[in-house]
Order: structure tokens, then C-alpha cells, then sequence
């Protein structure tokens, strides 16, 4: 309690500084100010962005109240222990860290229903937000899903719900492409790809329904490698997520695949899930290129047999290895009318296309129309690697890896890398 | 005569090549160590084997993969016990934590590489990205492969 108390004060001390601060401008209080640089970022016209936070934490997903308060699921816990950091607004747009809580690393972390979901790389939990979205209950969440694969390799469970009470969490596959020996030069895939039992696939759970395991959940979708960037999306009532397509078909395969079409053929893919929906991994990958669905070399493919087998087909696809770890259908009014239920993907940023350039560290725009991808994405936030050499190398300064939408229609996107928390602000009057 | 002058001139300039040639590599060692030259075919032969079996997940500048793939610059497993570093190479490596710090990826065993390819590899590797340290024979490889089958 004693020391609770000095910071109490200091808070409110803060608060009053920064309330009279707000006395003193003319403008709302509201205001949100882009930063000069836009800070840093590249942006369409009309658009201006402003770093909210610098955390210092890996910060992987985020969402934001109602009330504007930021919950930032970090990988690992900081010094104090904190897994999850709350953030509380603060002057010209920007936020401050004002606490934390949850002693665990992991990446998910999704709003619904007074609920605030978070996700360690094994278990789903969740808090009780109270009316001025403040987790009641820091120390002690329910445990909604508990036992989940970890084998430090796609281990991170992503989670979003959908508005039936149901909860979908991703369990990535613990290998690259289901080999005998993962990642070794021609070795073949396992028949019947083991793996797929427990990973590779999403998973359905109840939302409210306290430690439940594989047998209480259902393999909703099966044969997705990894997703990181998952969304639902309430216009079709549909699951939408992004694979992270397989790597490595030229350390493999070398005498199919050259480094170039290792470095450009296996797209990142989005799809659109029903309950049942194999996607194929990891007999089959998706060509960018020539736009199919390719056999896996692990399973007999050549890099031109088309797949066996029928398997559901991309709703888009995009750069191969550029790593898409957040996926937010857009639902706000502030950005113009062709934003509006389109998708924003973050690109984590690539680097299994050495020796070629890297790619990625951006966040796309993905337009649809009633529900579906309509039309050619285009690259809506860059420069996140500081200068172009940056991203080239794979030395970028920052990876976008978590998307939300503020109450105001702000975006907002989180990196890992250095733990800044940018947001994306339309400063144009709409005409 | 003229013969003999010819030939001093010739031992003159020999002789003082030689020492030139001595002095660049006694001068960067510290005093006290036995100057082990690293031969720049054997560090390029170590860059070849590096590109096509290393680079893709180590990267060309040896600093890895942020959470991924570890850094091969001054890590105690690069510049530490020879039998062990070896060792990654023709088991591969999975959940160790690297001076501290967790990577979710795998290392995959190399063992097809030949004892040549991988001493050139390793002495590579530690004389490389801001290394230096002694350098990794075949005999030494292929003790290591010897004792890893028991
Ligand atoms: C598929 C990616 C991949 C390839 C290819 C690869 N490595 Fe690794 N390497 C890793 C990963 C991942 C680890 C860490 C494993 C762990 O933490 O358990 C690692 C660990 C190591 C380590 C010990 C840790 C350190 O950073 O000092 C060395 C040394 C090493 N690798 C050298 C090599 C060499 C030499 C080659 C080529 C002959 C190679 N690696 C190829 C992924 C790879």
C-alpha cells in the first residue's frame, strides 16, 4: 500500500497536469496530433500518424476500449512481470503506460462482451472488464483453455470471437512442412501428417466455459501452417485468417527450386473459413506466381504438379515469407468511404528469401465488398524499417505485428521489435 | 662477381619480402600467442559452404533472426568448446536457449556436409561477423562425428 500511494499521486498528479494542460488548449480535448514525421511512417494522402507509446516490450496484439484505454499483449513479461501493459489516454492523442498485469508471455488478446481475452502460448484466459473498461479481476482470470501445443515453433496463439459465444484460437504447426526431420535437406513428409491432430488448424471453444482442453474444442479448420493475424468478420458472420506459407524450398529441394522461386513462389494466403475447411498444409502450397495450388516436394511435387487433392483455395494472396501477424476488418467511419469492412493486414517482414532482399514491414489495405476481397491490395503503411536498405537486409527498425481500431476509427498497429505503439489518424476533412 | 651481386640483390630482397611479410599478421596478434594464420582459401571455401547451407536462416551478416534464429557473433557456442559446436552442426539444435535468450525455430542436422565442409564452415563462422578465434580442422571434425555416433 505504501508504495501504491506515491504513485497514486503522481498519477493524479500527472492527470492534473495533464487536464489543465488541456484547459489551456482551444481545441478539443479530443485532438489527436499527427507527428511532424508522421513518425516515420509513409502514408496515402490525407492520412497522418502519430507514436502513441514507446513500450520497450515485444509488443505482439492490442485492442483498445471504448474508452480509449490500450491493452498490449507482450511475447515476454517486462521487469515488473507484466505480460499484458495497460495504457491510459493522455494529451494530443497519445497514451501512457498505467500499469499492467498478467505474469505470462503470448501474443493474443481480443475484446467482447465486458471480456478482455488474453493468451499465453498454451492457455486462453480472460478478464472481467468493468463499465469504464478497467480489468476487474488482474490477478485472478478465468482459465477458458488450457493444455494447447507448445513446441517453440509457430507457438503463439492468436484468438479472436465471433458473436455466438464462440471462441477461435490458432494452434500453428510445429514444423515447416510436416518432414521426417523438420527443415532437413530431402527429407520427405510424414504420411499422413501427424502433426494435424493437435496443430496446423484453428480451434473453436466456448467463450465462457472455464478449462477446456483438445477434447472440449473442435478442430474448426485444419491444414493452416501458422496464423498469426486472424479476424472475424461481421458482415459475412465469417472466420478470416492469414497463413504464414512455408519456407525453405530451396535448402530442401535444391535441385527443384532455384533461390529466387524460394524467395517468391509460396504466397502468404488469406482465407475465408466454414467449419470443416482443410486449406491443405502441408501437401500442398500456393503458388503466387502462377496463382495455384501446388504439390508439396515433401509429397511427391515437382514446383509444377499442381495439387491432388481438394482443398479450399485462397480468398487473396501476397508476397511470400512477408509475414502477415495481424489481420482487422475495418468497421470505423474516420478513414474514407473505401476503407469501410475492408481488411488491413501487418506484415511482420520476411527473411527466409535470403539471398534475395527481404520484404514486408508494412500494413496493407485489402479492399472487399460484402464480405469478399474486392480488387488489388495495396501497401497503406511503409517504411516501418526506417529506410528501404533496412528492410533490404532484414534490419528493419520496427515490425508491425498487431492491428486495432480506436472508438474514434483511429488505427492503431504495435512492433514487437522495439515495442512502439503507432496511430494511423485521417487528418483530411472528408469532402 | 656480377653473379654473386645478382644473387645478394636477390636474397636482400627475398629476405626483406619475408619479414614484411611476417610483420602484418605477428602485429595484430596480442604478444604471447603462436600466430595461427587463417588461410584466405580455407575462409572462403568456409563462405561457400556458409551461403548455401547457413545463410538463409543465420543471414548473410551472421546476426540471425530476431526470436528466431540465433546470431552467430560472440555467442559461447561459436567461440566456445569445438566438440560441441560440431556437434550443432550434424545433430542441429532445438529448444536451447542461446545465451539466455529463446529462438522458436529449428536448427536442422547438417550431416551431409563432409568433415572439410565443416571445419571450413566453422572457421568461417569464428573468424567472421566480429569473431576471432582458432580455427576448426577436419581431424577435429572428424573426431567429433566419432564420438557423436556412440
Ligand atoms: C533452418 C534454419 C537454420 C539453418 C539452415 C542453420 N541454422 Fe544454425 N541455428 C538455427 C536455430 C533456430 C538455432 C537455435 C536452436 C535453439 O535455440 O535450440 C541455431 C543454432 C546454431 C548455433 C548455436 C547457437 C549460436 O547462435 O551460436 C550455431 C553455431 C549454428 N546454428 C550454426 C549454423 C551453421 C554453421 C549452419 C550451416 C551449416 C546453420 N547453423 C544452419 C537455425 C538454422
Amino acid at each position: 500500500m505504501n508504495r501504491t500511494l506515491p504513485r497514486y499521486l503522481l498519477l493524479s498528479a500527472a492527470v492534473a497536469g495533464s487536464l489543465s494542460l488541456l484547459a489551456l488548449r482551444p481545441s478539443a480535448p479530443a485532438a489527436v496530433v499527427a507527428d511532424p514525421n508522421n513518425a516515420g511512417l509513409k502514408l496515402p494522402a490525407g492520412f497522418g500518424a502519430l507514436v502513441v507509446a514507446e513500450t520497450g516490450g515485444r509488443a505482439r496484439h492490442l485492442v483498445v476500449t471504448p474508452k480509449g484505454i490500450l491493452y498490449v499483449k507482450l511475447n515476454r513479461p517486462d521487469k515488473s512481470g507484466r505480460g499484458i501493459l495497460k495504457l491510459t489516454p493522455n494529451v494530443g492523442g497519445k497514451v501512457t503506460v498505467a500499469g499492467g498485469f498478467g505474469n505470462y508471455g503470448g501474443t493474443g488478446i481480443s475484446l467482447k462482451d465486458g471480456y478482455l481475452y488474453a493468451s499465453s502460448d498454451e492457455d486462453v484466459y480472460r478478464y472481467k472488464l468493468d463499465g469504464n473498461g478497467e480489468v476487474t479481476n488482474p490477478t485472478a482470470p478465468e482459465k477458458i483453455v488450457t493444455g494447447l501445443i507448445n513446441r517453440r515453433q509457430h507457438e503463439s496463439k492468436s484468438i479472436v470471437l465471433d458473436n455466438a459465444g464462440n471462441l477461435y484460437v490458432n494452434i500453428g504447426a510445429y514444423s515447416n512442412s510436416c518432414q521426417e526431420q523438420d527443415r532437413q535437406k530431402g527429407s520427405m513428409g510424414q504420411p499422413n501428417c501427424p502433426i494435424l491432430e493437435q496443430a496446423g488448424g484453428i480451434w473453436q471453444f466456448r467463450a465462457d466455459k472455464p478449462n477446456q482442453g483438445y477434447a472440449e474444442g473442435t478442430r474448426y479448420a485444419t491444414g493452416l501452417r501458422n496464423v498469426v493475424g486472424l479476424d472475424w468478420n461481421s458482415q459475412a458472420n465469417q472466420l478470416f485468417v492469414m497463413q504464414h506459407g512455408r519456407d525453405q524450398l530451396h535448402d530442401i529441394f535444391p535441385e527443384l527450386y532455384d533461390t529466387k522461386q524460394s524467395a517468391e513462389l509460396p504466397a502468404e494466403c488469406l482465407y475465408a473459413l466454414t467449419k470443416g475447411a482443410n486449406a491443405g498444409w502441408p501437401y500442398v502450397y500456393y503458388d503466387g506466381q502462377q496463382r495455384k495450388l501446388m504439390q508439396a516436394p515433401e509429397y511427391g511435387g515437382d514446383g509444377k504438379k499442381e495439387a491432388t487433392g481438394n482443398y479450399l483455395q485462397p480468398a487473396a494472396a501476397y508476397p511470400a515469407h512477408t509475414a502477415p501477424n495481424a489481420l482487422l476488418f475495418y468497421t470505423g467511419t474516420m478513414f474514407p468511404e473505401k476503407y469501410r469492412h475492408g481488411a488491413f493486414i501487418a506484415f511482420h517482414g520476411s527473411w527466409n528469401r535470403a539471398p534475395e532482399p527481404q520484404k514486408g514491414y508494412y500494413v496493407v489495405f485489402q479492399p472487399f465488398k460484402d464480405g469478399k476481397p474486392s480488387g488489388n491490395w495495396e501497401v497503406f503503411a511503409d517504411n516501418f524499417a526506417g529506410t528501404p536498405e533496412k528492410a533490404a537486409a532484414g534490419r528493419p527498425d520496427h515490425k508491425p505485428c498487431g492491428l486495432a481500431q480506436g472508438p474514434d476509427g483511429s488505427l492503431y498497429v504495435s512492433d514487437d521489435s522495439k515495442g512502439t505503439i503507432y496511430r494511423i489518424v485521417y487528418t483530411q476533412k472528408k469532402s | 662477381m656480377k653473379r654473386f651481386f645478382v644473387l645478394l640483390a636477390a636474397v636482400t630482397l627475398l629476405h626483406g619480402a619475408a619479414v614484411a611479410q611476417q610483420k602484418k599478421p605477428v602485429a595484430k596478434k596480442p604478444a604471447g600467442k603462436p600466430a595461427t594464420a587463417m588461410p584466405a582459401a580455407r575462409l572462403a571455401a568456409g563462405k561457400t559452404v556458409y551461403t548455401q547451407n547457413c545463410l538463409t536462416c543465420h543471414m548473410a551478416d551472421g546476426g540471425g533472426v530476431e526470436g528466431m534464429n540465433p546470431p552467430l557473433s560472440k555467442t559461447t557456442w561459436v567461440l566456445g568448446d569445438k566438440t560441441r559446436l560440431v556437434g550443432v552442426v550434424l545433430n542441429g539444435l532445438q529448444d536451447q536457449d542461446i545465451d539466455g535468450e529463446p529462438y522458436r525455430n529449428v536448427m536442422p542436422a547438417q550431416n551431409q556436409l563432409t568433415d572439410q565442409q565443416i571445419a571450413d564452415v566453422l572457421t568461417y563462422v569464428r573468424n567472421s561477423f566480429g569473431n576471432k578465434a582458432s580455427a576448426v580442422t577436419p581431424a577435429e571434425v572428424k573426431a567429433a562425428r566419432a564420438a557423436n555416433k556412440k
